[in-house]
């Protein structure tokens, strides 16, 4: 039973992990475009805006939150159910507007945020189904 | 709006398409027979080797640069909630390309992604 407590909170703290590094990473490279401008859609914009992000600094440290994101969800996956790890991802998308509220002062209105939330609910509903390859014998489907 | 949506469509077909083509090569390689690191280095090389491997890297490059892209134009509250869309485009790949069997929470969940980024369109 206490394995079973401590394998819980080992799952919900790589979790948490691996959604705030996906979010402070998504953060940081909307920061690190920011620092960039908008970029003009021709060659000499887009070879400009390419030396641009290999040299930034912001944009380097939201790939390396995004590595962790990697490294995280793998690791939480090679114990844990996608099904279990899923509804993680899905809250993702709220927390981040949320952020993006806090953090970047974006103006969210009510009609985005209820876009939002079906996202989630969207996102949900397809992560949940399990893939057939990897259901149990004992949990066979209609 | 035009240039938003097609490097949508970049963004979502690259990252599908590259990671499709990394699995497909993955699986190919196989895994490592002990986490060694000679072993891994020669994980690694057959890994280097594989087309499918190499078909996903500018798919996966393309995908993060349409990223980028998207957010020096558009704010984070819309790219990264519109690109849920990819759940989409793999249903629909699971279904068409695949043969796979789509249930109908998961054809709801199609529709209610559809229906969410409809909306944090309009903003």
């Amino acid at each position: 039973m206490a394995t079973e407590g401590r394998l819980r909170v080992k799952t919900l703290v790589m979790v948490c992990l691996m959604v705030l590094c996906a979010n402070v990473g998504d953060l940081l490279l909307k920061r690190g475009m920011l620092e960039i401008g908008a970029v003009p859609l021709t060659a000499a914009g887009l070879a400009h805006a390419f030396r641009m992000t290999v040299t930034n600094g912001t944009l380097w440290t939201g790939i390396f939150f995004l590595c962790g994101f990697m490294l995280s969800y793998m690791t939480v996956l090679s114990w844990a159910d996608y099904s279990y790890v899923m509804p993680a991802g899905a809250f993702g998308y709220a927390l981040l507007t949320f952020f993006a509220v806090i953090f970047l002062h974006e103006a969210v209105s009510a009609r985005r945020w209820v876009g939002v939330v079906l996202i989630c609910v969207g996102v949900l509903l397809v992560g949940q189904t399990k893939p057939r390859t990897t259901d149990q014998p004992s949990e066979a489907r209609a | 709006m035009i240039r938003v949506i097609v490097f949508l469509s970049f963004l979502i077909f690259g990252s599908t398409g590259g990671e499709i083509a990394i699995t497909r090569g993955m699986k190919a390689t196989g895994e490592p027979e002990r986490l060694r690191p000679r072993e891994l280095l020669r994980f690694l090389r057959k890994a280097l080797c594989n087309g499918w491997f190499w078909a996903g890297i500018p798919l996966m490059a393309l995908s993060f640069y349409s990223l980028l892209l998207l957010l020096s134009w558009a704010p984070i509250s819309f790219v990264i909630p519109a690109s849920a869309l990819s759940y989409v485009v793999g249903t629909f790949g699971a279904k068409y390309i695949l043969g796979e069997d789509v249930s109908v929470a998961r054809w709801m969940g199609v529709v209610l992604v559809c229906a969410g980024v409809a909306l944090v369109a309009l903003g």
